[in-house]
């Protein structure tokens, strides 16, 4: 690094990746237009409340500037740092989660904010870049063979602790984005064979919830039955399939007789059990399915292409809930019609893209892990946040990436974002 | 070894993709499939709103504003934003009790929810309305709205004018959707005969609101909003102060006045007697004071002039006087001697005059109204065929021919088309045969079975004022904005029977003695000749089931002046007695104030006497002094009533 004398603009330019930066700045102003649409109104005095902070627009616009001044400090630092500090910063966000279990203040039925100096903080969506940061440190020891169960065992608790506090902090849905670093495990090679299990176990949940308990026996039963007739031939040579089956067979009856009324009756809150009925139609929560509903109205009423900026009428006069935090896909879908939201989901799937394509290009097993977990967690709170909107996933509260109103959640993305265009910069040096 | 699981890059990208094309998938759904959530939406956030036009303004023959328009204002409640409410300053204010304002606001929830703006008052009284502008910051929740309402500058001309009202619910089916319930519309008269013209067309106003129901502004800029065109404003022949000074001499008495402008139809005044003013059934306690008005035993609502039939009487006789020169059965020359009494028909007529040669001609006879040169003028009428069927049946067509038996198709609802005997009347009641022209005698000094109304009397003396023709009466005469409606509207009716000129010329020779030395010198002005016919009609009514005779309607019918006639009258007042005592004097100052524009100084203590005289039968009296005291308890009831609750209510 001595060698090197280089001005602040050349120290940043070479090697940043550009088409991040653009897709980044292209989201943060499709989001801040968006909250801008939801308060606007006619005639308004703009420059005062730009001045004021009085209305979320500007606020955000505030959190923007911040962000984007810590994203600026990101580019300037040794990339060397982020390794280097990845497991402090783990234990410090631990420790903060922890402050909040004590110090924390109850905001919308969840105890997970902090208060500092009159804002309010969310330590959750902090810990995401500290986790994952950590978990690419972990990954890439040069002692961390990751083909054995213990190594496996330590990152998925690496994964576990943060969301387990999480959960105890009443914010599920922030907690379930944690599944999310499950993706650069399976890069880093965890069995296939485990998230097909997993996508299995998902199926088997759902149709648990949704087909009666006694008929889905029978259906198992009838399946097990059908699968030992057809298999006769084989289990002279081979008794142990036989055993298999049965102990699938009975596990999935136990798993639906037992296991999951047990949850549903004694794991889950009420508000959770009505929120995923809701999401499966079993059930009208009426706030829940309300915002949903709204929510499906005001994009729907879109169409093909949109009423046109701030014409919009329901994302606009309060008839969705949480409008610019968890709803603000609305206003695109209204004011944009089906073309908008094309576009949008455009922008992150080539975004998503590009960061899997960073994450391969890198020398670096830090980065790369790093990398990966960006898109995962990107990929996620996406395909939630927006399947809630339009009744496909349920309401679990999580925002839209640099999208959504709030200074915590668009802190974390920026700097999780811009870390990784930080390493991708570098990705000649290896780090560890 | 991590770099060995790169392929699982394809599958990963294989996830994202999946994930995002079931999104999009959903989406295509959600937005360009079903089409229910555009709908939705819609009703949710668009409001249409019916932007009422103001009503047609309407103006008398002097462009004077007669008809207008005002604001009065509602009370209007949101119930969801009512917050500390002093309940009982806001019913003081209203002048009702705690108990009704309870439920006034609970059958207000019931209907309309709490998040809709209902009525709670409407159209306050002025002083109401300044003590709860004064006091509606104290009200959160509770609104002033304003309201248009007809306004009458000139207290006069009710009938005319007619009201508006909420319509009913035949109306609102029968008009397609135009109407819905609550609005207001045209219930008789001029409101009723020209609604369309005066209603204008609605507009329809796009209105966005927001969850909680507040309009938030116009819907798309109000590209999708109609404006309201605003009604037409209507101009009328009448003359209001003519129709003012008709009302006063009418005042105290049953009784029409109808005056037409013979050239053109239009009608100048047209009175009816008693009257109200019309802005007592436009605003406050409206209800109340209709439902007054409709138990009035002396039926103020009923348009006189155009609904009320009576016999003409001799009236009637310049028309026989016209029949009988064109049929040829007399000359002016010829001459009845009358002794006071007809008794060629065994039943004997009695005639108001006795003197020897007050019949002496037809300039004579009409003069001083013989009633035995008449009857005998009639049947020669009616046996000129040797056959009273045949006889009678030519009398009929004249008399229609002069518009009588027939509705004249003025443009006001409700005219009565009163009544000409013809044969078949008479065989039903005879029978075939057993009459003739002395059965029905009567009927040549109109009397017995023929009626008419006060405007098919006065349109009588357009025609002889015309020598042979009439324009169908009207009140209206123009449309703002619709040139072609005074030609289209402007229809001639010449008469079949083609009377000479001298024979009209004759019977306006003979109308004019009558004013000059007849029956009506009581009628006469300096300066201007009139023509006219007093008329005293025999009448009967039913009180407590037995048939009473009641004194005599009086009546007169005129036209001047004689050489260019301007305007047609004709002038009736219930049981008030002779033709020359009460109705020649009416026509005659109505004649002079509508000619000279005021009334001469030497007239006015005939003006005084006649409208201070008050010839409100003394049956109808009585039965006004019944409903008044029935009144008077009804009140002292619902009196008692109001007090009650709000002493055991108020702590």
């Amino acid at each position: 690094m001595e060698s090197y004398r280089h001005t602040s603009t050349e120290l940043i330019k070479p090697g940043v990746d550009k088409l991040l930066i653009a897709l980044y700045l292209l989201l943060v102003i499709v989001g801040w237009l968006s909250i801008f649409a939801v308060e606007h109104r006619a005639g308004e005095d703009v420059l005062y409340h730009m001045m004021h902070l009085s209305r979320n627009y500007s606020r955000q616009l505030m959190w923007v500037g911040i962000s984007m001044l810590l994203a600026l400090v990101v580019l300037l630092v040794d990339s060397r740092i982020f390794p280097a500090l990845a497991n402090l910063m783990y234990a410090f966000g631990i420790m903060l989660l922890l402050v909040v279990l004590v110090a924390g203040k109850d905001i919308k039925g969840s105890h997970s904010w902090l208060v500092i100096g009159g804002f309010q903080f969310q330590p959750a969506e902090f810990t995401k870049l500290t986790t994952n940061l950590a978990l690419a440190k972990y990954l890439s020891r040069l002692d961390v063979d990751f083909s054995t169960l213990r190594s496996r065992l330590i990152a998925i608790g690496l994964i576990a602790l943060p969301a387990a506090i999480i959960i105890l902090q009443s914010e599920t849905g922030l907690a379930l984005v944690y599944l999310s670093f499950f993706l650069a495990l399976y890069r880093e090679g965890l069995p296939g064979i485990i998230l097909i299990i997993g996508f299995s176990a998902i199926v088997l949940v759902l149709s648990s919830l949704l087909v009666e308990k006694h008929l889905l026996l029978i259906i198992f039963s009838i399946a097990a039955a059908i699968v030992i007739y057809l298999m006769r031939r084989s289990f002279r040579r081979h008794p142990e399939r036989l055993l298999l089956i049965l102990l699938i067979w009975g596990f999935c009856s136990v798993f639906v007789m037992q296991i999951v009324p047990y949850i549903f009756t004694h794991v889950l809150k009420p508000y959770q059990v009505t929120r995923i009925n809701v999401m499966l139609g079993k059930a009208s929560n009426p706030q829940s399915s309300y915002n949903v509903l709204q929510s499906k109205i005001a994009i729907g009423s879109g169409g093909f292409w949109g009423k046109g900026y701030l014409k919009g009428t329901q994302t606009r006069y309060e008839f969705v809930p949480e409008q610019s935090t968890d709803f603000i896909f609305c206003t695109v879908g209204e004011d944009f019609g089906f073309v908008g939201s094309m576009m949008l989901l455009g922008i992150y799937l080539i975004m998503l893209f590009r960061i899997i394509q960073i994450a391969e290009r890198q020398r670096s097993t830090f980065s790369r892990v790093y990398a990966y977990g960006v898109a995962g967690v990107v990929f996620f709170h996406v395909v939630i946040n927006i399947g809630m909107t339009v009744g496909l996933a349920p309401v679990i509260g999580i925002p839209l990436p640099w999208m959504s109103y709030g200074g915590s959640s668009m802190i974390t993305f920026t700097l999780l974002l811009f870390v990784l265009i930080r390493l991708d910069a570098d990705r000649q040096k290896i780090l560890r | 070894m991590a770099e060995f699981h790169q392929s699982r890059k394809r599958i990963i990208q294989l996830i994202f993709v999946g994930a995002f094309v079931v999104i999009a998938a959903r989406l295509f759904y959600l937005q360009v499939v079903d089409i229910r959530y555009r709908q939705i939406a819609n009703a949710q956030a668009i409001v249409r709103k019916l932007v009422y036009p103001t009503r047609g303004i309407i103006y008398d023959r002097h462009g004077r504003v007669v008809v207008n328009n005002t604001a009065l204002y509602d009370l209007v409640v949101t119930p969801s934003e009512v917050k500390h409410l002093d309940t009982t300053f806001l019913c003081r204010l209203l002048g009702i009790d705690m108990a009704s304002f309870r439920e006034r606001m609970e059958k207000i929830i019931r209907r309309n929810s709490r998040y809709r703006q209902s009525v709670f008052a409407e159209l306050l009284p002025p002083d109401v309305y300044g003590r709860i502008a004064e006091n509606l910051y104290q009200f959160p929740g509770f609104e002033l709205v304003e309201r248009p309402v007809r306004n009458y500058p000139y207290p006069v001309a009710a009938h005319i004018f007619g009201y508006i009202g909420e319509v009913d619910s035949a109306t609102i089916k029968r008009s397609h959707g135009f109407y819905q319930a609550g609005d207001f519309v045209g219930k008789t008269g001029l409101e009723k005969a020209y609604e369309e013209v005066l209603r204008g067309q609605r507009g329809v106003a796009y209105l966005v609101r927001d969850s909680r129901n507040r309009i938030q502004g116009s819907y798309a800029g109000g590209i999708y909003d109609t404006p309201a065109v605003a009604g037409k404003n209507l101009y009328l022949s009448l003359d209001i102060e003519l129709q003012q000074l008709g009302e006063q001499l009418l005042q105290n008495k049953i009784g029409s006045i109808v005056a037409i402008d013979p050239q053109t139809g239009g009608i100048l005044a047209m009175v009816s007697s008693p009257s109200y003013d019309p802005n007592e059934l436009s605003g406050a306690e409206r209800s109340k004071k209709f439902s007054r008005l409709f138990n009035d035993p002396e039926l103020p609502l009923f348009n006189r002039p155009i609904q009320a039939t009576y016999p003409p009487g001799s009236t009637f006789k310049p028309v026989d006087a016209l029949i009988a020169l064109h049929e040829g059965v007399i000359t002016p020359s010829y001459g009845y001697d009358c002794r006071g009494v007809y008794l060629a028909c065994g039943r004997p007529i009695k005639c108001t005059e006795s003197f020897p040669g007050h019949a002496s001609n037809l300039y004579n006879a009409l003069a001083y109204s013989c009633n035995s040169y008449f009857s005998q003028v009639f049947r020669f009428i009616v046996d000129k065929d040797h056959h009273p069927t045949q006889g009678l049946a030519e009398w009929d067509r004249y008399v229609n021919d002069f518009g009588l038996g027939k509705k004249l198709g003025i443009d006001l609802p409700g005219e009565n088309s009163g009544y000409i005997p013809d044969s078949t009347h008479y065989n039903k009641i005879f029978g075939r045969h057993h009459w003739n022209s002395c059965t029905i005698v009567s009927l040549g000094i109109g009397q017995g079975e023929i009626t008419e109304t006060p405007l098919q009397l006065a349109n009588v003396m357009c025609i002889i004022a015309n020598h042979g023709y009439y324009y169908t009466p009207h009140v209206v005469d123009s449309i703002e904005g619709d040139p072609g409606f005074y030609f289209r509207h402007l229809i001639k009716h010449r008469i079949a029977a083609n009377v000479s000129d001298t024979d009209y010329d004759i019977v306006t020779r003979a109308m004019a003695a009558v004013v000059e030395r007849g029956t009506a010198t009581i009628a006469s002005i300096p300066g201007i000749t009139i023509c006219g016919k007093t008329g005293t009609a025999q009448n009967f009514a039913i009180i407590n089931g037995k048939r009473v005779e009641l004194k005599d309607h009086s009546l007169f019918a005129a036209f001047a002046p004689r050489e260019h006639p301007k305007i047609a009258i004709a002038v009736v007042v219930e049981n008030a007695g002779f033709g020359a005592s009460w109705a020649a004097p009416i026509a005659s100052l109505m004649i002079e104030k509508y000619l000279r524009d005021s009334i001469s100084t030497s007239r006015l203590p005939l003006l005084h006497r006649i409208m201070e005289a008050n010839l409100i039968p003394e049956y109808m009296l009585e039965r006004k002094r019944r409903l008044d005291s029935l009144n008077r308890i009804h009140d002292q009831l619902e009196a008692m009533k109001a007090v009650k609750p709000k002493d055991t209510l108020i702590p």
